[in-house]
């Protein structure tokens, strides 16, 4: 027998034990470290987070900010558009005018040289002419479109009668905006010549002292001189069709339709921990029988009982009818969730872990909370996020069809309801609130996708 | 399947019982008089009133009467529209809506499965991404927006042709059935089309679609016999809720739409508390749901003899 010549004594010597060898390199992660991480990484799920953040600010928030009553009708701007703040120019408190005569010089069918006697303004447009040979009298229409393709005047605002009264003062309801006026000469058988002349006003907004301030446009005596231009009130976003701030109705609108969206889901998922905890804890009849109730509450159509419990609960004077909708809310959702924490429960309490701390002594409020209820956390706060768009729409449905909030209360439905009688010459009525509830329920839906994907293990890696 | 569907039904018989007797006592929760208008002016009026309509009654008295009234089919007359059976009212215009929602249904479940299947085919390509896109815009954009915005632009299409291409609303012809319908079924679409596209997916990797690959089988004949044909079951499953969920948007679009179905009487019942029409309505609208939901569970055991009903 011969030694292998490669090995040495020292090769047999006792091997040195390294450490660390099976160390684990990186901190261990709990469920909810690992959940985080998870939607940290969600890039969609993230900004939902953020924007949903964001709504919850812009609602609680934005009355310190925006300090404009949502009630607060502003007569002198209704269903106007997202716009600078406007400006009045003051001057002084309207006065007859006696108008201008002349004697007819030019011959012709058509008045010459239409023209404005004074500056026109919301007070009054005086409008002269020259005065046209022959002619008996004179129209004058006013029109709110250029009328020169087919000959649409617009409304007559009246007769100067006599060939030589060639002024006519309009005070008609005059708006901030263009005119055309058009003046048509009357023959010698008091018939409408066809031929006209049309000359545009753009007519600027103004008030004397004393109608600005009882409009509310200032509360300074002395600050105000004829000739200035007083700043209005200022609507960002523009009026409804009450003439009511946009902006500060959105925002109240956020806090009714969040809180509604927000409130009621997280009272009927408490329930329904409650419910389907008991239900599948103590099992048997009890169970059964809880069950079945369930199953009927389920089965009733949903919609139609949320108008029936609001038609019950009735809407007092002066009441918003949030508190009724609430209720309603979680009288009819609470099944679902009851029905899925029994099932976990039942599940659960098959698991190794529950019989191993049973073995150990465990008293059943200890399993309860120790257990069962942080394993379904994850679960329960995935349903939560996706009943929130859910309710952001039954509470728009609902106001769509006038069941909701009662007015003035504004919620985005109801405004979006609103909107909607405007929505052919004011779209940002239907636009803003409509976009403001899209953004929500996407928000949430996206926030609870990527819930889902972080906290449930078994949706992991599926779509 | 006999036991079974016997068992569902009895169990959807009590369940309209229980829809009617909450119908029932909720309508007489409501604070205020079914008779506070002008037309109970005297003593003697409202007597009779209360007569006719059976007021006058002890309010058990009047609930025996009303489930013994709706087995028989009878709701009884309108408060407000006098002279009218509810009864007349339900059968003018439940087949209205019963169209509007068969409509709607077909189209969202042709267009569910059409795009579905087109997205998962073009996993994370264009296509794949503007159907999501637009997927998660049909969802999260409220139903009475999408109504009037496809009234809005219904006008300016008609405007830039010049003539009526189809009619803004009313009913009637098929022309006036056609974008209610879509509009109508846009939702759901989107809903069926999310899930139509995760169920593809998970099909296209299982065992099976595999197994058709390895022996040779064409790619057209995999994918409409072995892929499609598996991943539309759980969109009939949910067919069932989608029901639902149309009857009640029904409601939304009778109204923009201005079409003479039930949503819209009911709706208008509500907001003019004609409580007898409230009743009918609801109690007919519930018991139709009901049984809907049944026939689609049942006919899901039909279709996929893998499912064992409980």
């Amino acid at each position: 027998m011969s030694t292998p010549a490669h090995l040495t004594p020292a090769d047999f010597a006792p091997a040195v034990m390294e450490r660390h060898v099976h160390a684990i390199s990186r901190p261990s992660l709990s469920y909810w470290q690992d959940a985080v991480r998870r939607l940290r990484a969600n890039w969609r799920a993230m900004t939902s987070l953020g924007v949903v953040i964001g709504l919850c600010i812009f609602a609680v928030a934005g009355p310190w900010i925006w300090q404009v009553d949502p009630a607060a009708q502003d007569v002198d701007q209704i269903s106007q558009g997202p716009s600078l703040p406007a400006t009045a120019l003051i001057v002084e408190p309207g006065t007859a005018w006696a108008g201008v005569t002349k004697e007819p010089t030019a011959s012709g069918d058509v008045v010459a040289n239409l023209r404005l006697a004074e500056p026109a303004t919301t007070q009054t447009v005086r409008l002269t002419w020259e005065p046209v040979v022959g002619a008996t009298g004179y129209v004058v229409y006013r029109s709110i479109y250029d009328p020169a393709p087919d000959r649409a005047l617009g409304l007559p605002l009246g007769d100067s009668l006599g060939a030589n009264r060639v002024s006519y003062e309009d005070r008609l309801d005059l708006k901030p905006q263009r005119y055309w006026y058009s003046v048509v000469v009357l023959d010698a058988n008091g018939a409408e010549q066809q031929a006209y002349e049309t000359f545009s006003v753009d007519v600027v907004r103004a008030a004397s002292i004393e109608e600005a301030q009882a409009r509310g446009w200032t509360t300074q005596d002395a600050a105000l001189t004829v000739g200035t231009q007083l700043t209005l009130p200022f609507h960002p976003l523009g009026t409804d069709y009450l003439g009511r701030d946009m902006l500060a109705r959105l925002i109240y609108g956020a806090r009714v339709s969040l809180f509604i969206g927000v409130v009621a889901p997280i009272l009927f998922v408490l329930i329904g921990i409650v419910y389907g905890s008991i239900a599948g804890f103590v099992g048997g009849r009890l169970d059964q029988v809880l069950m079945r109730f369930a199953e009927f509450v389920i089965a009733l159509p949903f919609l139609l009982f949320m108008i029936l419990f609001k038609i019950a609960f009735g809407i007092g004077p002066g009441e918003s009818g949030v508190i009724p909708m609430l209720v309603a809310l979680v009288i009819l959702d609470w099944p679902p969730t009851a029905r899925l924490v029994r099932g976990q429960i039942l599940q659960i309490r098959q698991e190794g872990y529950v019989s191993a701390s049973q073995l150990l002594g465990a008293k059943t409020g200890y399993l309860v909370f120790r257990h069962m209820i942080p394993n379904t956390l994850g679960v329960i706060l995935v349903t939560l996020t996706f009943a929130v768009p859910s309710a952001i729409f039954t509470e728009a449905f609902l106001s769509f069809i006038g069941m909701g909030v009662a007015p003035p209360t504004p919620s985005w439905g109801s405004m979006a309801n609103d909107g909607i009688r405007t929505m052919l010459s004011h779209p940002h009525e239907l636009i803003f609130p409509a976009v403001l509830i899209s953004i929500a329920v996407l928000a949430f839906n996206l926030l609870g996708d990527g819930l889902r994907d972080a906290l449930d293990v078994r949706m992991r890696g599926r779509e | 399947m006999l036991a079974y569907t016997f068992k569902r039904l009895i169990q959807g018989v009590i369940t309209v019982w229980f829809i009617a007797t909450a119908t029932f006592f909720a309508m007489h929760a409501v604070p205020g008089d079914p008779l506070a208008n002008e037309r109970a002016t005297t003593e003697a009026i409202r007597k009779n009133l209360e007569a006719r309509y059976g007021l006058d009654r002890p309010v058990t008295e009047q609930y025996v009467l009303f489930l013994g009234n709706m087995m028989r089919g009878d709701f009884g007359i309108s408060f407000t529209q006098e002279n009218r059976r509810v009864n007349d009212i339900i059968r003018e215009s439940f087949p209205v809506s019963a169209t509007l929602g068969i409509l709607a249904v077909a189209f969202a479940a042709f267009g569910g499965v059409v795009w579905g299947a087109l997205t998962a085919i073009y996993r994370n390509r264009l296509p794949d991404l503007v159907i999501t896109f637009l997927v998660i815009l049909g969802i999260s954009v409220p139903g009475f927006v999408v109504a009037a915005l496809g009234q809005l632009a219904l006008v300016d299409i008609n405007a830039w042709l010049g003539f009526s291409l189809l009619p803004i609303a009313g009913w009637g012809s098929i022309r006036h059935m056609i974008v209610p319908s879509m509009v109508l079924g846009l939702g759901t679409m989107a809903y069926l089309t999310r899930l139509m596209r995760s169920s593809m997916l998970e099909i296209t990797n299982s065992d099976f679609i595999r197994t058709a690959r390895a022996k040779g089988l064409p790619p057209t004949r995999i994918f409409l016999k072995h892929q499609l044909r598996n991943a539309i079951l759980p969109v009939i499953t949910v067919l069932g809720p989608s029901i639902a969920a149309i009857t009640t948007g029904g409601f939304v679009v009778e109204l923009v739409f201005a079409i003479p179905g039930l949503g819209r009487s009911f709706v208008q019942s509500v907001q003019q508390l004609d409580y007898t029409v409230i009743m009918g309505t609801t109690v007919f609208y519930g018991a139709f749901l009901v049984f809907m939901v049944i026939v689609v569970d049942l006919l899901y055991g039909l279709i996929d003899p893998r499912v064992r009903l409980e």
